[in-house]
């Protein structure tokens, strides 16, 4: 039997949906026995949300106000503290997991298996290397927690409807004070988050411009989509860097993702590998973005997306 | 002496297109063309910025790998490297263990800054820069986009999936980089010529007393699915049509 730990990830209100993807990945593990843990300043909030996830067996609460920022530096020794009792540690491979997550491997003096995709065992599983063009599969000897982080794009959010036991913990460790929270950019959209989104309309460097990204906003308002970027648009400045999709940037499962004037870099096609249905949108009928593409259209994207506008 | 260490992972150039040998053991590097980690040119490149603006006064740049792996410090020391340090060793290491390899170093330089790249793009790990910041029991603050330095402190923005997060870390302290820190120089033919006067020195990875294991067993490699190439239409209307039929846009 495994024991899990899921290190929730969440803004200190609302638990965010990679740690519903954990669930799911852990419940992989036969006979898995799930408990989440939400280290904030104040967790209950955000322990209720987890507490409602089907098959977590238990949440555990850690509260402290070092823990309003979710510091690695500060939650690591926090995590490691309560590892030992756990068979499995895990996180999403999001940018909190990926921080926070190998200074707890570190700490237990143990491995970490990054980006898990599939699990085929309670120590072997499925990950990607090279940028998504080789898939590899390892197995992990457990002299202690297995330390992971889970790609997200790979496993659906865990329902709700589950009724797990809220606890607390009093972990009594020395936090660093050697690590300070400045700021983070706020969240301005109003749009679908981009990681969960069902719907993905993403912009490339044919855009030509951050004004003709209006073009594409206004489009995905229409279908209430999530707005993404090629690397080579944010490069340019046309997109912040929160919107890229890519291996360097955001890798998302959408139902539909409409890629216009992208021409498919590797890195990019890694970031949308998993999305059910890929529209592409390039004036290049050569663009490597069609070989992915369930639909094409060959055209210019200034004459197409006005079309589909009023379509749509 | 205000000294930078930059770690640097030799890997397949990044343009080359990686195979799967027939038998699932592994992946074709033999005659693939080998280059430094693109986001450790980065850490490197940021490194000199530092060292240029009056922030340090000297860059040791470290790489643990074959022999070979020479190569890679030598074009890192004609970017403009003051010192390299080949910690050699011929089978792959795990990233907990260079960061014990990397603790180590630390101890014998002294530096007030290490700068890594966030991951490698050969095993996609993103582990090693938290790894060691965890070991040497000291801040990081991971994939950089912008890096100022005063007071004994480092403000660094990070990219983040909520967009940019601002820290403040106090030195010395770990920072791994991502893509949009900086642009790394060209290398020029006179720094080629120099940098093979620079000192490159070869230390055998037991002789810093850590033992590597294999931790993580990779029991097979094989190619990603293929997704299938779809259908092309003609026109915005056709596209929509599609896609309406699918119950993917109402």
């Amino acid at each position: 039997m495994s024991k899990v730990l899921i290190v929730a990830e969440h803004d200190g209100t609302t638990l965010n949906a990679s740690t519903a993807k954990c669930v799911t990945c852990a419940q992989a593990l036969s006979g898995a026995e799930i408990t989440i843990l939400v280290a904030a300043a104040n967790a209950s909030a955000v322990a209720e949300q987890a507490a409602r996830l089907q098959h977590v067996a238990r949440v555990v609460k850690v509260e402290n106000p070092a823990n309003e920022h979710l510091l690695a530096a500060v939650l690591a020794p926090q995590v490691a503290a309560l590892a030992g009792a756990y068979s499995h540690v895990f996180g999403p491979s999001t940018t909190f997991g990926k921080d926070l997550m190998p200074r707890v491997a570190a700490l237990l003096g143990t491995a970490q298996v990054s980006d898990i995709m599939a699990i085929e065992s309670a120590t072997r599983f499925r990950r990607p290397i090279y940028a998504g063009n080789v898939i590899t599969t390892v197995e992990v000897e457990a002299d202690g927690p297995i330390v992971g982080t889970v790609r997200t794009a790979s496993f659906e959010a865990a329902p709700e409807g589950g009724t797990a036991a809220v606890e607390s913990a009093d972990v009594k460790v020395d936090l660093p004070a050697d690590t300070r929270f400045v700021s983070v950019s706020e969240a301005k959209s109003g749009r679908p988050d981009l990681q969960t989104a069902r719907r993905v309309i993403s912009g490339g460097r044919a855009l030509g411009s951050a004004e003709n990204f209006n073009l594409l906003y206004r489009l995905a308002d229409k279908l209430g989509a999530a707005v993404g970027a090629s690397r080579a648009a944010v490069d340019a400045g046309y997109a912040p860097n929160d919107l890229q999709v890519g291996q360097t940037g955001k890798i998302i499962a959408p139902d539909l993702y409409i890629a216009i004037g992208i021409s498919g870099a590797i890195q990019h096609l890694t970031g949308i590998k998993d999305a059910r249905t890929i529209v592409a949108i390039n004036k290049d009928a050569e663009a490597p973005i069609f070989e992915v593409a369930d639909y094409g259209l060959v055209g210019d994207l200034f004459e197409v997306l006005p079309e589909l506008e009023k379509l749509l | 002496m205000k000294r930078i260490l930059v770690g640097i992972k030799r890997v397949v150039d990044y343009n080359v297109r990686v195979r799967v040998k027939p038998d699932g053991s592994g992946v074709v590097t033999d005659g693939v063309k080998m280059s430094i980690n693109p986001f450790d040119e980065i850490a490197l490149e940021e490194a000199l910025r530092i060292r240029e603006r009056g922030g340090a006064e000297e860059i040791v740049v470290a790489t643990i790998g074959p022999p070979d792996t020479q190569q890679q410090l030598r074009t890192a020391l004609a970017m403009g490297a003051d010192r390299a340090l080949l910690i050699e060793h011929a089978a792959p290491v795990e990233p907990l263990d260079v960061a014990r390899v990397f603790l180590k170093l630390i101890e014998r330089e002294q530096p007030f800054l290490v700068i890594l790249g966030k991951q490698a793009i050969d095993d996609d790990n993103n582990q090693t820069g938290q790894m060691l910041a965890a070991l040497w029991n000291r801040p990081q603050a991971t994939f950089a986009s912008r890096v100022e330095l005063a007071d004994g402190k480092a403000t660094v923005t990070r990219e983040v999936d909520a967009g940019l997060e601002v820290l403040e870390v106090d030195l010395p302290a770990v920072l791994t980089t991502d893509l949009r820190l900086n642009e790394p120089r060209y290398v020029k033919l006179p720094e080629i010529m120099k940098a093979k006067k620079k000192p490159l020195e070869t230390l055998p990875l037991a002789s810093l007393g850590v033992e590597p294991r294999q931790r993580v067993k990779p029991v097979r490699y094989e190619p990603p699915p293929q997704r299938q190439k779809g259908v092309m239409v003609k026109s915005a209307q056709e596209l929509v049509e599609a896609l309406k039929k699918k119950g993917l846009v109402a």
